[in-house]
């Protein structure tokens, strides 16, 4: 389990494609829905995110905020969320799979208890979007102890000095925010702005895997496909609120759109 | 228990961090927004040094908002009650109609310096809206402002202030539809803008940047308050201080320059909206909008709802800097519930001339309930941050009538 998040980018590396990632909302719409989808996709995903809905998400666009609010309304819990990791694990033991969300629900649940859960559950890594460096370095310790992968990100305001901090501080992932936006809006610069960026990062530590997140589509992905990694959320998350407008399935639109995206980077 | 320092402002108590006694703010933002708020951070520390800028702000002070808000004693009210002198600070009296306009003007001047041309702020009653806007229009920037749909209907004329001083009037309709949700959406907009957009935070909260720059700019109050004492009274007499508590930005201003004193010379009592209250609930310590501090939540950690019939103290977090104050017991804090704030508002507008908005009425309430049991002297202040206009129709609505 240690090392499934740098075995899944030695995967794709080997098939000379970027490892894959999804972003979905746990318990969106349903928990068992939630669980469904993964499920579903996992056979074309290198690694899955899983998002704890929170009420006050500062960093997330339109589209994650309803999928969000969805799985709020239908009353999922952060112990849900546990165990449908490790239902997704028990199947599925290979994959990672990291949880991403805010500050907030670790530091009510408390720090250590909610890491030492993770590792129980199976989850591989973590991202916490408003839990920046340096202020992470404890947390950051505290899941590399327990062998989990605390993912730091990298904006495009963060200036180089502060980048190699970062880095020397990283795990085996490191998240890319592709331009200053929320989740899920356009792609603000264009793509050759953004590979420039990436190759900073690189430069620095050219061995750690760094994925490329925030407005990417089915449009844009092929263009980045040069990066370890790429991740789309609020893509996926769209087409989830799509289907359950259209009253359609969401597990099979979901796994067309990411059979799709998988299909534009192989 | 938390020991505050002497002899240094409340604002700079902080660890390298951002947090006080260990506890609360901190910056809990995205990355995204790490440069943007050190680049602020650097040019605040470098400006509330800088002589020429302190100038421009005391005129823009002195010319634009007024000058000194008044400070007398409402010889009815205390006649009336038979117990301490009450005093009132009517700030409301500031051109901006409320504290905020200290607030939104200083984030201006500072948007200005920093060579930024948008500025965005959150607005709950409507009254930093306001000023920010007015101060937008002065300054020549492009503003916009975050505004909850519930708000915007409850508090039109702060609106139509917006709009005619040629504000953006985003409404937001997500959650519960007021401050709490304006306050995030006013972030996100930032997270996306951040290279061209100064984020005017409309109250002591937020990343630790945000609220220095508020509790700076109202801490004109206090030092208003301080002279206007030892000219009545030639020196500064025992005194309790009551405040309303939202976010806590009035208070702050209000309580500033008698941090230091001894609270059984100089008592500091906020007051919280009843079902608004984290600071007089015991609620929990949580993260919210970017710092740790007292914060209604749910078990599970979500944010809860609130309630108050006033937009401005609809919101379920509070200052990080009433956190420290509350654990180092300088202040101490109770709530009012919207009838006892009506009745208040009834009450005072009888004996005397003055029109408070909903958010003072709660302070005054408290103030009506505790004069009755003081000694003649005792001295009340209450700070009267807010102008009743804009709370017309709830009056109405709520007790039949709205005085002349």
């Amino acid at each position: 389990m240690k090392n499934s998040i740098n075995n899944a980018f030695k995967v794709a590396k080997k098939e000379n494609r970027p490892a894959l990632i999804s972003y979905t909302v746990c318990g969106d719409n349903t928990k068992d829905k939630s669980l469904q989808i993964l499920n579903s996709i996992s056979k074309d995903l290198d690694i899955a995110e899983w998002g704890i809905p929170h009420n006050c998400p500062t960093a997330d666009g339109k589209d994650i905020q309803n999928s969000s609010y969805r799985a709020l309304q239908n009353g999922i819990r952060l112990n849900d969320i546990f165990k449908l990791v490790k239902r997704f694990k028990k199947t599925k033991p290979s994959k990672p799979m990291i949880l991403m969300g805010y500050y907030q629900m670790i530091f009510n649940y408390g720090d250590k208890k909610f890491i030492r859960k993770c590792k129980e559950v199976g989850v591989d890594g973590l991202i916490v979007v408003d839990l920046s460096f340096p202020d992470n370095k404890n947390f950051a310790e505290l899941c590399k102890k327990n062998s989990i992968c605390f993912v730091q990100l990298i904006a495009p305001t963060t200036t180089v000095k502060r980048m190699k901090e970062i880095i020397k501080s990283s795990h085996e992932m490191i998240y890319m925010i592709s331009s200053i936006s929320t989740t899920g809006s356009a792609l603000k610069y264009s793509i050759k702005r953004i590979i420039k960026n990436y190759n900073v990062i690189k430069k620095i530590k050219p061995s750690k895997n760094v994925v490329i997140g925030f407005g990417i589509t089915e449009k844009t992905i092929s263009n980045l496909r040069s990066a370890d990694g790429l991740v789309v959320g609020s893509a996926i998350c769209r087409e989830i609120t799509r289907s359950l407008k259209d009253r359609q399935n969401p597990v099979t639109n979901v796994s067309k759109l990411v059979r799709k995206l998988k299909n534009k980077i192989i | 228990m938390i020991k505050l320092k002497k002899k240094t402002p409340l604002i700079d108590q902080h660890d390298k961090f951002g947090f006080y006694g260990n506890k609360f703010g901190g910056n809990y933002c995205a990355e995204t927004m790490r440069k943007p708020i050190e680049d602020l951070s650097r040019l605040f520390e470098k400006l509330r040094r800088d002589r020429k800028f302190l100038k421009k702000r005391d005129h823009y002070f002195k010319h634009y908002l007024g000058g000194e808000t008044p400070f007398f004693k409402l010889e009815n009210l205390t006649r009336h009650l038979g117990g301490a002198q009450i005093w009132c600070k009517d700030v409301s009296a500031i051109n901006g109609d409320a504290h905020k306009a200290y607030h939104a003007t200083v984030n201006a001047l500072i948007c200005k310096e920093s060579g930024k041309r948008y500025i965005a702020g959150d607005t709950g009653a409507g009254m930093f809206g306001k000023n920010l806007a007015m101060a937008a229009k002065k300054m020549n920037l492009k503003c916009k402002i975050f505004m909850g749909t519930k708000d915007i209907s409850r508090q039109a004329p702060n609106v139509k202030f917006m709009r005619d001083a040629g504000a953006e009037v985003v409404p937001v309709d997500s959650g519960s539809k007021t401050l709490v949700d304006a306050v995030s959406e006013c972030m996100r907009h930032y997270v996306s803008n951040c290279d061209n957009t100064h984020l005017a935070v409309g109250s002591a909260i937020g990343c630790n940047i945000f609220l220095k720059i508020c509790a700076w700019s109202t801490s004109q109050i206090s030092r208003e308050l301080k002279k206007q004492l030892i000219k009545e009274f030639g020196e500064i007499p025992k005194l309790k201080l009551i405040n309303v508590i939202g976010g806590g930005s009035s208070a702050l201003g209000f309580w500033n320059e008698f941090i230091d004193f001894d609270k059984k010379h100089v008592e500091l009592i906020g007051v919280e909206a009843k079902y608004a209250a984290p600071l007089s609930t015991n609620a929990k310590v949580a993260i919210l909008h970017g710092a740790a501090q007292y914060c209604l939540t749910d078990k599970e950690g979500q944010i809860a709802e609130t309630h108050s019939l006033s937009a401005g103290l609809d919101y379920p977090g509070s200052s990080p800097l009433h956190g420290l104050l509350k654990d180092s017991g300088r202040a101490r804090y109770t709530n009012a519930s919207d009838k006892e704030a009506l009745a208040a508002f009834k009450l005072i507008t009888k004996l005397e001339d003055i029109r408070p908005s909903l958010e003072p009425a709660h302070a005054w309430s408290e103030c009506i309930r505790l004069a009755p049991k003081l000694k003649k002297s005792d001295v009340l202040v209450v700070n009267n941050c807010g102008k009743g206009y804009k709370d017309k129709k709830i009056y109405i609505e709520q007790l039949g009538y709205y005085p002349k």
